[in-house]
């Protein structure tokens, strides 16, 4: 853990991003302030995932620095805390959560996966701060798809991370499932005093949430409160196109003139994992 | 009681039967701890294609006149690596991989057709005899079975982390690639020891089966792990009692044990939506 937070928890100086030939964020800069919970947002392919995976360091940026915590990008960086949108493996896992959380306790040191006193009161730590306490020991296969979202967020709390990565937390959860998970998240930021980057498809559930917001479109990304960066001025700058924001009952809706409303919510789940 | 267990502890007065408890639990106590990592990395293709490939190189051994279990070794290690290299672009569905593993068999065949005296090898290979084992061979089992166990001892931890969330672990700076052709490589060795008892057409049952029936019951790693072992022990030492006392071979019995205690779990489960 650190004793003095630094000031700034990610700082991109004039970042671009790349896959082989594809470029896929270009010139970004900008400084996100510890303990800021930031909604990160734009249609897919956008490059939301790749920024997660160049903070995390799996990707070098093809230009530009990119600093985590006042230090440079690595691979491994134990204060970063990640959950990922895939999960290949465990649908079908008779594993129960527990045992999920504990393979991810020091996964990555060589030796058998024998856990100390301490380390199993880490994986209880983390099981309690996500209020995952009574199915934790079920297998992980026949929990919900909340149930499950829970235990991995919890997972991704192991060590005391200073950054949390979410990356679309709430893809696959219907509505009320995803109102208690981000109810959840922001508990936590307030009360671990960590940074938050939420990938999401819709911004309206992250309306009360977030401080700020990061728009990601065409290569192109802007920072800034909503009120400053969900307008339509804003975002057809980022699309190159135009594009209306509209307010509805508190709710703000992307309208693109040729393609129609660009976030609808929770429209991306071509098949739910939900037992 | 002294009437029943007289005939079956008879068995350890042949030497051959001892040479077979013996190599049967080195085989079991391997097969039962590489079979439960192979089961939870979900690569138990692979296994298959292995021994398969195995029978050429078996073959192709005894045609130039080496040891069969040194020839398969050999071509199986080098087929682990490919594989692991290819990772990935491997499609488990893939009909290539069909194609090829049909000619290594088409390829042992043509080894054993210029071979002149090839039936009763065949059998062997296919199937397996773990009554011939000499001694020579055991202390090659035994010690393979240790650098096995040693490897795989150093990397289970990060090699549970890497088969259970292969993207959070290669988030965390893990060398997913290198581990799975690691686990590869120690397969290919379990796979070739396997197939001494059972013969390459039925490894899965070896390998496969009991670490399959250990996932149905549990729901942590290493009572996951320690009932695939049993089960494997279990399943070789009953088998080979079973082939002393009635004649059949260890090979049936081995893969009719794993059919019977794969099903008790979804009998169990029928019986009790039954009762409720």
């Amino acid at each position: 853990m650190l004793i003095t937070p630094p000031v700034n928890a990610i700082v991109a100086h004039d970042l671009s991003l790349a896959y082989g030939q594809q470029s896929i964020l270009h010139n970004f800069t900008a400084q996100i302030r510890h303990g800021e919970f930031i909604g990160v947002f734009g249609p897919n392919g956008a490059g939301k995932s790749t920024l997660l995976k160049a903070i995390l360091g799996l990707i070098r940026p093809s230009q530009g620095e990119l600093f985590i915590l006042d230090k440079p990008i690595k691979r491994g960086n134990i204060h970063i805390g990640y959950l990922p949108q895939m999960r290949s493996q465990l649908p079908y896992m008779q594993f129960n959560g527990r045992a999920i959380i504990a393979s991810a306790k020091s996964g990555y040191r060589w030796g058998m996966p024998i856990l100390s006193q301490a380390q199993r009161q880490e994986i209880t730590r983390v099981i309690e701060l996500v209020e995952a306490q009574d199915y934790a020991d079920r297998p992980f296969y026949q929990l919900s798809g909340g149930e499950r979202q829970r235990l991995l967020l919890g997972q991704a709390l192991l060590d005391n991370p200073q950054i949390l990565l979410l990356d679309e937390p709430l893809a696959n959860l219907d509505p009320r499932y995803q109102e208690s998970l981000l109810d959840l998240v922001q508990r936590l930021q307030q009360l671990l005093k960590i940074t938050v980057l939420f990938t999401a498809h819709d911004v309206n559930p992250l309306l009360g949430v977030m401080n700020r917001v990061l728009y990601l479109a065409r290569g192109n990304a802007a920072l800034g409160t909503v009120q400053q960066v969900i307008t339509s001025e804003q975002l057809s700058a980022l699309y190159q196109a135009p594009i209306e924001v509209i307010r509805y009952q508190q709710r703000l809706f992307v309208m693109s003139k040729e393609r129609g409303i660009i976030d609808y919510g929770a429209h991306c789940c071509p098949h739910s994992e939900h037992v | 009681m002294a009437l029943t267990v007289a005939p079956i502890l008879s068995m350890f007065d042949y030497g051959f039967m001892q040479h077979a408890f013996i190599a049967g639990t080195l085989i079991a106590v391997l097969a039962g701890a590489v079979g439960y990592f192979i089961v939870l990395r979900n690569l138990a293709f692979a296994s298959h294609a292995l021994s398969h490939i195995g029978f050429a190189g078996a073959t192709g051994a005894i045609l130039l006149n080496l040891s069969p279990i040194l020839g398969q070794l050999v071509i199986t290690l080098l087929a682990a690596f490919g594989i692991g290299i290819a990772g990935n672009r491997i499609n488990k569905g893939d009909l290539a991989i069909g194609i090829i593993l049909a000619f290594s068999l088409g390829l042992g065949a043509l080894f054993l057709h210029l071979n002149s005296h090839y039936a009763g090898q065949a059998n062997i290979i296919l199937f397996g005899n773990i009554l011939s084992v000499s001694q020579q061979t055991l202390k090659f089992m035994f010690f393979l079975t240790a650098i096995c166990l040693l490897i795989l001892a150093i990397i289970s931890r990060p090699l549970l982390f890497a088969s259970l969330e292969p993207e959070l672990a290669e988030a965390k700076g893990l060398p997913l690639t290198r581990l799975t052709i690691m686990l590869l490589l120690i397969m290919a060795i379990a796979v070739t020891l396997a197939s001494q008892a059972v013969g390459v057409l039925l490894v899965f049952t070896l390998l496969i089966g009991p670490a399959a029936i250990a996932t149905q019951w549990t729901k942590t790693f290493w009572p996951g792990l320690g009932l695939s072992i049993a089960i494997s022990l279990g399943i070789i030492w009953l088998g080979l009692s079973l082939s002393y006392l009635l004649d059949w071979p260890l090979s049936f019995w081995s893969s009719l044990l794993v059919l019977l205690l794969y099903l008790l779990k979804p009998l169990c489960c029928l019986l009790r939506l039954a009762n409720s």
